[in-house]
């Protein structure tokens, strides 16, 4: 389909009255995808690191996600345990295989029975870590890898995420940022999570847990 | 700048003209007592069905017969947001750029305005020393509202008429179903729309429905009357120059 | 599809007359103009967000090949293949061939105007390839053999009863034999019968909300999840998005991303917004093996430098549908096409041609407000007002809109007869009114007074009253 491609481009050239760009022009936008400038970011993700942490907790709550806080990690998976057993949910969790989390004392929750993998039907509880989280609008970004897969933040009716308090950025641009800093190239996918999956499709009446998770419940962890 | 007894071309609009002559000398006796001097030069109509029918060739000859009557003038001050809004909005689009009549075109957009803004964004009037004892409510017209900017203006000299209570109906912003040809080429959708604003007007409680342009209220007053309600149809130029004495919009002559 | 656009008129009056769908229509006003009027008050900067949002869009089509041919080359380079399609029987081929290249049976779908635009479903099913939609909307119109109403809500036409009766109609061999009416019980319904489809499909076709020119990226943003699971679980997903949706980077991505939800739903950011970039990594867990972004034109490179091209910002946020009072009064099905309300009123002459979409761009009463809402500033009535422009060019007005436009135009450009004329009709219509101050029947303006009253004039024009006020006071 080059013939098409040429086509295409042929067509939009000969409305903008010029070939291929070149020279200085070019070269500008070439700079401006080097050095992506950012537009006007809202003043309101832009306070100070505590005022951050509260936001994101204040805009994830209005999108309908739960949320815990712990002041250690170490205290994350009694937690996790004790969200489970309030909402009387299941005890069997599949995990993100990450070393960050697979350090933590989940020995200390035994009736926890904990799977290491990508999600399958059936499954009922999911347990990932967030890469980032975005104070203007509550929102989790999670990204693939061999450490998380995807479909834990979709299968599963419940959906539990950690999120240190350091991670918690103002903008969608520091988000950026911070993944651009882990020097990796983009990942196969990354998911911005802004609450529990929804529909409004049968007379506009929202429902929770169209396809994806029922529940979205983000522990925060703020150690002092 | 304002001279001290700026002149202004009163553009009456063709609607007015026609159906409304009260609304007219409304407009001429606010400018006035606002110390203008006021003239009514020739003319027909601002070419706006035209313009909203494709046929620009028509709507530029229109525009080059307005610009020829009025560029003469300090001010263009219409009694409607549409007409107004076709003057300063779309006038000089129907030249070519840099074109004699362009610039002439520009010129009269810039001293062109609707009654109640220039009443008093540009001569500052705050004061209407008039009463009015009712109930009324204030329909928004769309080319005044998102063209024009004209929202609080009638709003606050309204605010000063004594005996007046304003009441806010539901959607004033949203479109009466008139639309020029509109209406006449989609009653049925036209007839809904004007339905709808009925309704609003209604749940006011209101005695009286004002806005600033004529062809919104031929479409609302001959919708309430073809359904028997009995609320009051006035330009609000009626009310601000107390010209209320002679029958409402579509009522009996001598009352009903 | 077949266009009835040309039926716009008839389908315009069979929709007032539907008491279901009024019904339905009401919802939009709860549903989206009142949340999205929260969500901008909630957000100073919205304002200056258009502004820089209207820009940003302009910048990018007047560089739209640059992007696109950075954007193909990131694909590439992440491992994905990308596909040019001129119009939609290429992308048709385009997307079968991937999916006999896999020996796909079932192919899973997330929302997608292209693939309505283009007819996907149609042509895959021909081809004997099972496309399943499953946003909730999408799959409710898909087993009622519809059309989406609406770009965003496509279901938003239909009531509870009659969604109920399509899952009853359908659901039969996924083992659901009882009939529920609750939303809460449908959804549930659909929830397991669609799971089924994610899990077992071989293809994933997604839309692209943008496409990211710095990354390569592809980018969704749904509600439900079921874009994700479409294109997280078969092994091959395609990306449809036409040409106008590349953005440079992600900077502008979530410049985008501010106007977008706000102007849609009024959420502050929709659940899900994703970013595919290529396909799953050698040590990644899950995630399709190919990625394929098929880049559609179909008429709109030709939209750029021409009068049009300003509809080409449009980031599909439905806002102009939600605000217009014609939209609002019949819904989406009498515009007759795929795209309706203010925007399709632009689009589709362009993609099927005026003389089958003229009635669209003249069913507005230049209300504006659908430029007001709009997140990147397209002058939608302008728009419009250029098609009637070329319809006149062309002698596609109706002749009875001409004939009468060319009468008042002879009276108009000529001051003194317009005048003698004017004097005359305040005359009779004052004559035939009687005294009552309105007019009940009218022959030449049925279409005013069968349903209003016309309000008569007092019988003398302004111009004759000025003037002989003129001669008492010199």
């Amino acid at each position: 389909m080059n013939e098409a491609r040429e086509q295409v481009l042929a067509t939009i050239r000969r409305g903008l009255k010029r070939g291929p760009l070149e020279g200085t022009r070019r070269a500008e936008l070439e700079a401006r995808l080097a050095q992506p400038p950012r537009h006007l970011i809202p003043a309101r993700g832009q306070g100070s690191p505590s005022e951050r942490v509260a936001l994101f907790i204040k805009m994830a709550e209005y999108a309908l996600a739960t949320l815990d806080r712990v002041t250690d990690e170490q205290a994350i998976p009694a937690a996790v345990a004790a969200f489970l057993a309030r909402e009387n949910l299941p005890t069997e969790v599949v995990m993100a295989p990450d070393a960050a989390l697979a350090g933590l004392p989940w020995e200390s929750q035994p009736l926890l029975k904990i799977e290491r993998r990508a999600a399958q039907d059936g499954d009922k509880v999911s347990i990932t870590p967030a890469f980032a989280g975005i104070a203007e609008t509550g929102t989790l970004l999670l990204r693939s890898g061999q450490d998380g897969p995807t479909t834990l933040n979709f299968l599963p009716d419940t959906h539990i995420v950690l999120l240190p308090a350091g991670r918690i950025v103002g903008s969608y641009e520091d988000g950026w940022d911070l993944l651009r800093a882990a020097g990796e190239a983009m990942p196969r996918t990354v998911n911005y999570i802004t609450g529990p999956s929804r529909s409004g499709d049968i007379e506009q009446t929202m429902q929770l847990g169209a396809h994806g998770p029922l529940r979205l419940h983000i522990v925060v962890v703020a150690v002092n | 700048m304002i001279t001290a007894q700026p002149k202004i071309g009163l553009f009456v609009t063709c609607l007015v003209d026609l159906f409304r002559p009260t609304v007219g000398f409304s407009a001429l006796k606010l400018l006035e007592e606002a110390g203008c001097t006021v003239e009514v030069p020739v003319q027909t109509c601002c070419g706006q069905p035209a313009y909203n029918t494709g046929d620009r060739a028509t709507a530029r000859t229109l525009a080059q017969q307005v610009i020829t009557a009025f560029e003469s003038f300090d001010y263009v001050v219409a009694p409607s947001g549409s007409c107004a809004g076709m003057i300063k909005c779309h006038y000089p689009s129907l030249f070519e750029i840099n074109s004699g009549w362009r610039v002439r075109a520009e010129q009269l957009s810039t001293k062109t305005f609707e009654l109640t803004s220039f009443l008093t964004d540009v001569l500052g009037l705050e004061q209407a020393n008039v009463d009015y004892a009712g109930t009324v409510t204030y329909h928004d017209s769309c080319s005044g509202l998102r063209e024009l900017g004209v929202k609080t203006q009638p709003r606050r000299l309204l605010g000063t008429v004594a005996g007046l209570e304003l009441r806010e109906m539901e959607e004033s912003e949203v479109c009466c179903g008139f639309g020029g040809t509109f209406c006449v080429k989609y009653p049925e959708l036209s007839n809904r729309m004007v339905s709808d604003k009925v309704a609003h007007i209604l749940a006011t409680g209101a005695d009286t429905l004002l806005a600033g342009d004529l062809g919104c209220l031929l479409n609302i007053a001959g919708k309430l009357q073809r359904d028997g309600v009995a609320i009051k149809v006035r330009h609000v130029a009626e009310v601000l120059a107390g010209l209320t004495g002679v029958p409402a919009v579509g009522e009996a002559e001598g009352g009903e | 599809m077949q266009a009835t656009s040309l039926a716009f008129k008839r389908n315009a009056i069979a929709a007032l007359n539907n008491p279901v769908l009024q019904k339905a229509l009401n919802n939009i006003k709860i549903g989206f103009v009142r949340k999205r009027a929260a969500a901008v008050a909630k957000l100073p900067e919205f304002g200056l967000l258009r502004d820089a949002g209207r820009d940003l869009r302009n910048h990018v089509l007047d560089h739209l090949d640059f992007y696109l041919e950075r954007f193909e080359a990131q694909v590439i380079e992440s491992g994905g293949q990308v596909h040019w399609a001129r119009d939609a029987a290429e992308a048709n081929q385009i997307v079968l061939d991937i999916c006999r290249s896999v020996n796909a049976r079932l192919v899973t779908k997330g929302k997608s105007m292209v693939s309505e635009e283009i007819g996907l479903n149609d042509f895959l099913e021909a081809n004997g390839i099972r496309p399943v939609e499953t946003d909730l909307g999408e799959y409710i119109i898909q087993l009622r053999h519809e059309q989406p109403s609406h770009i965003i809500a496509p279901a938003v036409h239909l009531n509870r009863e009659q969604v109920a009766d399509a899952f009853q109609a359908h659901h039969a061999p996924y083992g659901f034999t009882e009939r529920h009416e609750e939303p809460r019980a449908l959804l549930d319904e659909a929830r397991q019968v669609l799971r089924q489809q994610f899990l077992q499909a071989d293809v994933g076709i997604t839309g692209a909300n943008f496409c990211v020119a710095e990354t390569g990226s592809t980018v969704i943003v749904t509600n439900e999840g079921n874009g994700d699971l479409t294109q997280t679980l078969p092994r091959v997903h395609i990306a449809l998005a036409s040409i106008e949706k590349v953005v440079p980077t992600l900077e502008d991505v979530s410049l985008l991303l501010r106007l977008l939800a706000r102007s849609a739903t009024g959420q502050e950011l929709s659940v899900y917004t994703t970013f595919s970039t290529g396909p799953r990594h050698p040590a990644d867990v899950d995630g399709p093996e190919q990625f394929h972004v098929v880049l559609l034109d179909n008429g709109r490179s030709s939209m750029i430098g021409g009068e049009f091209q300003d509809m080409l910002r449009c980031i599909r946020c439905a806002a102009c549908l939600n605000h217009c009072p014609v939209y609002s009064a019949i819904g989406g099905h009498a515009y007759g096409w795929v795209y309706p309300g203010p925007m399709g009123s632009v689009l589709t002459p362009q993609l099927i041609g005026i003389e089958v979409a003229g009635q669209l761009p003249n069913a507005s009463t230049f209300c504006g407000r659908c430029e007001e809402v709009c997140p990147v500033q397209i002058p939608l009535p302008k728009l419009m007002r250029h098609w009637r422009e070329r319809e006149f060019e062309r002698h596609l007005t109706p002749m009875p809109t001409r004939f009468g436009l060319g009468v008042w135009a002879f009276f108009a450009k000529r001051p003194k007869l317009y005048r003698r004329a004017a004097s005359f009709a305040a005359w009779a219509l004052r004559r035939l009114a009687g005294g009552a101050g309105r007019i009940k029947r009218l022959p030449l303006a049925k279409g005013w007074t069968a349903w209003r009253d016309l309000p008569a004039p007092p019988g003398r024009t302004f111009q004759q009253q000025w003037a002989a006020r003129r001669e008492q006071r010199p």
